[in-house]
């Protein structure tokens, strides 16, 4: 049994705006093993990114956890006061973005950054921070560690400051990586040094990541386990290959027909329906139902729950219920049909 | 069948100005663009594929004049569109389209979706304006949207749905030429592939030319028949779509094809990872445009430009700009560098 290092359990988050209240995360579910990849993939408005900054308490003003727990080592950390938070950000579990840029502070130095964290966490005094960062510079694979450290980052470039964004997160050896779309702004050859390099150090440092993305691409092959969100709720959790090898709800069934492969041809892309429910008229049963060809009454009026097959893969549709009374197998997106089970 | 040449485009060169110094004199050039040519058939689908600052983007307002190209000569059905005056251009206009990759900009957010047909129409001056309103609704309706929607304004749309009213706004002048540029690159795969089958159900019906401009090699496989690839404002390799995704020649394309992760993880991959980041587009490399990165360079890559051609063992019509395509193919050049990632 792999050992697991957060567990994510029944976590709700909303946000309180002037037209009412945003469930952006309903119900999400999860558990990061220890050294381990998970993906969280969804499209936009899935609710995916906040469920990280749920977990570590990045929300903004309005933005508030309203039920569920993150344990964090058998501790759940919604508890931790803002001070022992303060403690786990950075150091225990760190977190890297999208934009380098934006989350990088223009007016200091890539050293002053990362040392920042030492300094904090490691109590290390500014001298021996500094060494400290070019020697995560360089473990990050940035040639010419000692110039690059009193540079700022609008002389770096892209990839490069991903890079440095890496190095501050790695600088306490954290246990736990949230990566949010890190090579999603990076180009396809520089998105493959980073993604190698991400891969390296975890084989190196045994830290696990948690990989939040839109790329089914990225997923297939950086992630061990996935988490499929659809508005807002975990629809689909498994471990990669099944996931690939036999998607069993229908969003990411049609998820992937969807997708116009580089590694193969197709004759015809086989899309989804309509578009995602907006979020103040969130339908009541399943939330995929308006946009499912499999949808019956039942899918339309109640919320099917997540059904664990019992070898941890789980999937949120009525077809895998028990008492389920439709044919065993339903017609979904086209030709296609997918088997009961 | 003999091919229709559409669209000719012979050394078009695209230079920015970089004003500087103390009497904001021109001190240098952005080379966006350098020296590129290659021909659209009718009918068919070309794609240009790059990184960013490639030049793709470039070369597509370059065709359009929206930036005036510095150099070279764009024929469309003959007439060499670059030498025209702007109201002889603005005629013209009417057959070569462009729809932008986002569509929140490129729709004016006060006017209704009717007006923003209607203006195209106007314009071109297509229709009488008493057929326009009928001509709107089904325009909307080829589109995929409701007729009824024709006097919302666009910000009652989704991102999806402003993007078919952008390729409405195109159709409306029954164009034989649309530049799609970056044109499904914001939106969620599961509304991407309701528009690039838009795209291919429209191709089909009214016999459209698409000159069609992307980062997304998935996006580029599933749409093209013909492939540019583009490295640093040089096309570097240029094929049928077979040849440049089964068989690529220019080492470039193959570390780009080989860098995309690919959405099966049966399928355990090395990726060619390239050293370094593109170089600047104001002091590009000299000799090939690639020789910084690539894991073959020699002495000669460093002071000669390749020459866009075709070498043994591609089909006629794919043709890569490098030196030593046969060397490398046979494994007498061997790599200076070969870094691989699993990731």
């Amino acid at each position: 049994m792999e050992e697991t290092i957060l567990d994510v359990r029944g976590l709700r988050t909303s946000f309180f705006t002037d037209e009412g209240e945003v469930k952006a995360v309903d119900g999400v579910s999860f558990s990061v093993p220890k050294g381990k990849t998970i993906g969280i993939v969804g499209e936009s408005g899935s609710g995916k990114s906040i469920t990280s900054l749920s977990i570590l308490r990045l929300l903004a003003e309005n933005g508030k956890v309203v039920d569920g727990e993150v344990l964090f080592k058998g501790e759940n950390i919604l508890d931790y006061s803002e001070k022992q938070m303060r403690g786990l950000r950075g150091n225990k579990i760190s977190m890297i973005f999208q934009e380098p840029m934006t989350s990088l502070n223009p007016v200091f130095t890539v050293g002053q950054q990362i040392s920042e964290s030492l300094t904090t966490h490691q109590g290390m005094n500014k001298k021996q921070a500094m060494a400290k960062s070019v020697d995560l510079l360089k473990l990050v694979g940035i040639p010419s560690p000692e110039k690059r450290v009193t540079q700022y980052p609008y002389e770096l470039s892209g990839g490069m400051r991903q890079r440095v964004m890496i190095a501050m997160a790695l600088a306490c050896n954290p246990e736990i990586l949230v990566a949010d779309e890190p090579t999603t702004a990076l180009d396809v050859t520089i998105q493959a040094q980073i993604l190698g390099l991400i891969k390296d150090l975890q084989n190196r440092l045994g830290m696990s990541v948690i990989f939040i993305t839109h790329d089914l691409g990225v997923v297939a092959e950086t992630c061990d386990y996935v988490a499929v969100m659809y508005a807002g709720q975990v629809v689909e959790y498994s471990d990669v290959r099944t996931l690939f090898r036999r998607p069993r709800h229908p969003y990411t069934i049609g998820l992937l027909k969807s997708l116009p492969r580089p590694d193969a041809d197709q004759e015809k892309l086989v899309p989804i329906h309509g578009m995602v429910p907006s979020p103040f008229k969130m339908p009541t049963g399943c939330r995929f139902a308006p946009r499912c060809p499999a949808a019956t009454d039942l899918c339309r009026e109640k919320l099917p729950d997540l059904f664990d097959d019992g070898e941890g893969n789980q999937v949120r549709c009525w077809i895998y219920d028990e008492e389920w009374p439709g044919p065993k197998e339903v017609d979904v997106f086209g030709e296609e049909r997918i088997a009961k089970g | 069948m003999e091919k229709k040449e559409l669209l000719k485009v012979e050394g078009l060169k695209q230079y920015f100005p970089i004003k500087g110094g103390f009497f904001g004199r021109t001190v240098n050039h952005v080379k966006a663009v350098d020296d590129i040519s290659f021909t659209v058939y009718e009918g068919e689908t070309v794609s240009i594929v790059g990184e960013s600052g490639c030049g793709k983007s470039t070369t597509g307002r370059a065709i359009l004049r929206l930036e005036e190209p510095s150099d070279g000569k764009v024929y469309f059905e003959g007439t060499d569109l670059a030498s025209l005056s702007k109201s002889e251009m603005r005629k013209h206009r009417k057959d070569l389209q462009i729809i932008f990759q986002d569509p929140y900009a490129s729709i004016n957010p006060r006017q209704a979706v009717s007006d923003v047909l209607n203006e195209a129409m106007e314009i071109q001056n297509v229709l009488p304006r008493k057929e326009r309103r009928k001509r709107i609704i089904e325009l909307l309706e080829t589109v995929g949207l409701n007729g009824s929607q024709a006097d919302r304004f666009p910000h009652e749309f989704s991102g999806g749905q402003r993007q078919r009213i952008g390729i409405a706004r195109a159709l409306s002048v029954n164009p034989k030429l649309i530049i799609c540029d970056e044109a499904v690159s914001a939106l969620d795969v599961s509304i991407q592939a309701q528009v690039l089958n838009l795209l291919d159900e429209l191709q089909e019906e009214y016999g459209l030319t698409y000159l069609f401009i992307s980062h997304d090699l998935g996006v580029v496989r599933h749409i093209s028949d013909r492939v540019i690839v583009m490295y640093l404002g040089k096309i570097m390799e240029i094929g049928d779509k077979k040849s440049i995704f089964d068989n690529p020649k220019h080492p470039y394309t193959k570390a780009l094809l080989s860098a995309i992760p690919v959405p099966d993880p049966d399928r355990e991959r090395e990726h060619i990872v390239l050293r370094g980041d593109v170089p600047s587009p104001i002091d590009p490399p000299t000799g090939c445009r690639f020789h910084t990165r690539c894991p073959f360079a020699q002495d000669k890559c460093r002071t000669d430009v390749p020459e866009l051609k075709v070498h043994d063992g591609m089909r006629e019509g794919h043709e890569a700009a490098c030196h030593f395509v046969e060397e490398i193919e046979s494994g007498q050049l061997k790599p200076n560098y070969m870094e691989t990632a699993s990731f």
